[in-house]
């Protein structure tokens, strides 16, 4: 009998709050979380701002804590910390409970400040929190730890992809039996002029400096570029059995994911969004679902000028004219671009939505692009129906990975 | 330069607080790094960096394995001091 899958607690901390209901409500208010920075390095950039969290670590955990951990682990454990209190901090055999964490680039930021203690002070100036703080695997490693977790500690990598693939692995190792909870999802903490820098060499930075709460515009004609952002989202699954036994909170289901690869090229999106159509249909069958279940469409829609398009062709292909029943949201408008953390976050916004039966809006569409012909929530949060609903969350990444997760109501 | 083991211990009581967060009260002589203090191997290094740097001496790697107490380190860093 297949084992079912279930939400049971969820946590965040993102640029629009400090937790999941704050972030909530600023997401359904249309507010932005991009800033100018305010480090003197931004003047070396063709780009002046990124979406930091709105809340700094300091003032979520200790200080003692922080100077051991890489900000994407200290990111991890809050919204870990969020998501278990939220699941109400079940008693679980330990050898029964995972973590599947993941990041787009690790602890970036560890490695080049250490970089720069290793030219000012030599060898000796290099802390020994080094290699547990940059490894990408530290942010699973560090909840695994607090958690005492023994079933698998896990970080899948595949660039801004990671989060969302993340929580399709955890939903994996429940159906397979290998655990019965699993604390699931993606950071990232890479606001840096180096990550920055290469990004804005790529052209895949937006350079709008003069309005940059206005940067992120995902489906606008004028949209130049991605956001950075920073944060983490996590959800905890647990087998449906289980949480029923225990009297747990369900949110919603995990009915489904979708994987596939474009083999097309290292960064730029396949035009044709064959990869994206698979994932989606692979998603579909995986979850035992039809292109009518669907209601509500989280999108990776990055605000890239490419990007956006081939996604919403791709969307419009695979779902066929069942895709004009769809409220498809761009969040990324608000959070900007998570990267190993999106698809987590977003997955976070899903659960919210079906929940609350509300579709975040989509801001900064000035003028919709022509080209994209799905319809988008814009401005404004739109409710859902009633009854029985489903919902997609649509990540890829650079190396074309395409990941799509299937949420219903239960 | 000669330091008096007051001193040294008044400086390690800083940064072993700052290091592992412990209470600046509740580090004596007696007290083992690891099971008393939770200074675990990492961070006995860092404890070690910035004693050698506060203290102007040097600690060998040989040499840490021996500092099981606070009140071994306040000793070692003493005489390697004179």
């Amino acid at each position: 009998m297949t084992r079912r899958v279930v939400v049971t607690g969820l946590g965040a901390t993102t640029p629009l709050g400090a937790d999941v209901d704050s972030t909530w409500a600023a997401l359904i208010a249309g507010k932005s979380g991009v800033h100018l920075l305010t480090e003197e390095w931004r003047d070396l950039l063709p780009v002046h701002f990124a979406a930091r969290v709105h809340t700094e670590p300091a003032d979520q955990m200790e200080r003692v804590e922080m100077r051991r951990l890489d900000r994407s682990e200290q990111f991890a454990l809050v919204a870990s910390r969020e998501a278990w209190k939220d699941a109400g901090s079940p008693d679980v055999d330990k050898e029964r409970l995972g973590v599947v964490i993941a990041s787009g680039i690790g602890g970036v930021i560890t490695l080049l400040d250490q970089y720069d203690n290793l030219k000012e002070k030599g060898a000796r100036g290099v802390s020994p929190h080094t290699v547990p703080m940059l490894m990408p695997n530290g942010p699973a490693a560090n909840v695994g730890l607090e958690l005492q977790a023994k079933a698998g500690v896990h970080t899948p990598v595949s660039a801004c992809a990671s989060g969302a693939e993340a929580i399709g692995y955890a939903l994996e190792m429940i159906r397979t039996n290998r655990a019965d909870i699993i604390v699931s999802g993606g950071v990232e903490a890479a606001i840096h002029q180096l990550p920055m820098a290469g990004f804005a060499a790529m052209k895949a930075l937006s350079t709008r400096n003069d309005a940059p709460e206005r940067a992120s515009r995902p489906y606008d004609r004028d949209r130049d570029g991605f956001v950075l952002g920073e944060g983490g989202g996590i959800l905890i699954l647990e087998e449906y059995e289980h949480a029923k036994a225990r009297g747990a909170k369900i949110y919603c289901e995990l009915v489904g994911q979708g994987l596939s690869s474009d083999g097309y090229h290292i960064a730029a999106p396949d035009p044709d969004g064959a990869g994206v159509q698979r994932a989606i249909k692979f998603a579909l069958a995986n979850a035992n679902l039809s292109t009518k279940d669907i209601v509500h469409l989280n999108a990776h829609a990055t605000s890239t000028p490419a990007g956006d398009v081939a996604e919403a062709n791709a969307l419009r292909l695979a779902l066929g004219s069942d895709i004009d029943r769809v409220a498809v949201s761009a969040t990324k408008s608000m959070t900007g671009h998570l990267l190993g953390g999106a698809g987590a976050i977003e997955s976070v916004f899903i659960v919210k939505a079906l929940q609350e039966r509300l579709a975040p809006p989509t801001i900064n569409i000035e003028n919709l692009d022509p080209a994209v012909t799905v319809d988008v929530v814009r401005d404004k949060a739109r409710a859902l129906p009633a009854g029985q609903i489903a919902a997609l969350n649509d990540s890829f990444g650079f190396g074309g990975h395409n990941v799509v997760l299937a949420f219903a109501t239960l | 330069m000669a330091l008096s083991p007051a001193d040294v211990l008044a400086g390690l009581k800083e940064i072993v607080e700052e290091v592992a967060g412990v209470s600046a009260s509740t580090i004596e002589l007696d007290k083992n790094f690891t099971d008393d203090l939770e200074v675990d191997s990492l961070s006995m290094v860092e404890v070690v960096v910035a004693a050698e740097e506060r203290f102007g001496v040097k600690i060998p790697d040989e040499a840490v394995t021996d500092l099981v107490t606070v009140g071994d380190a306040v000793n070692f860093i003493v005489n390697a001091a004179k």
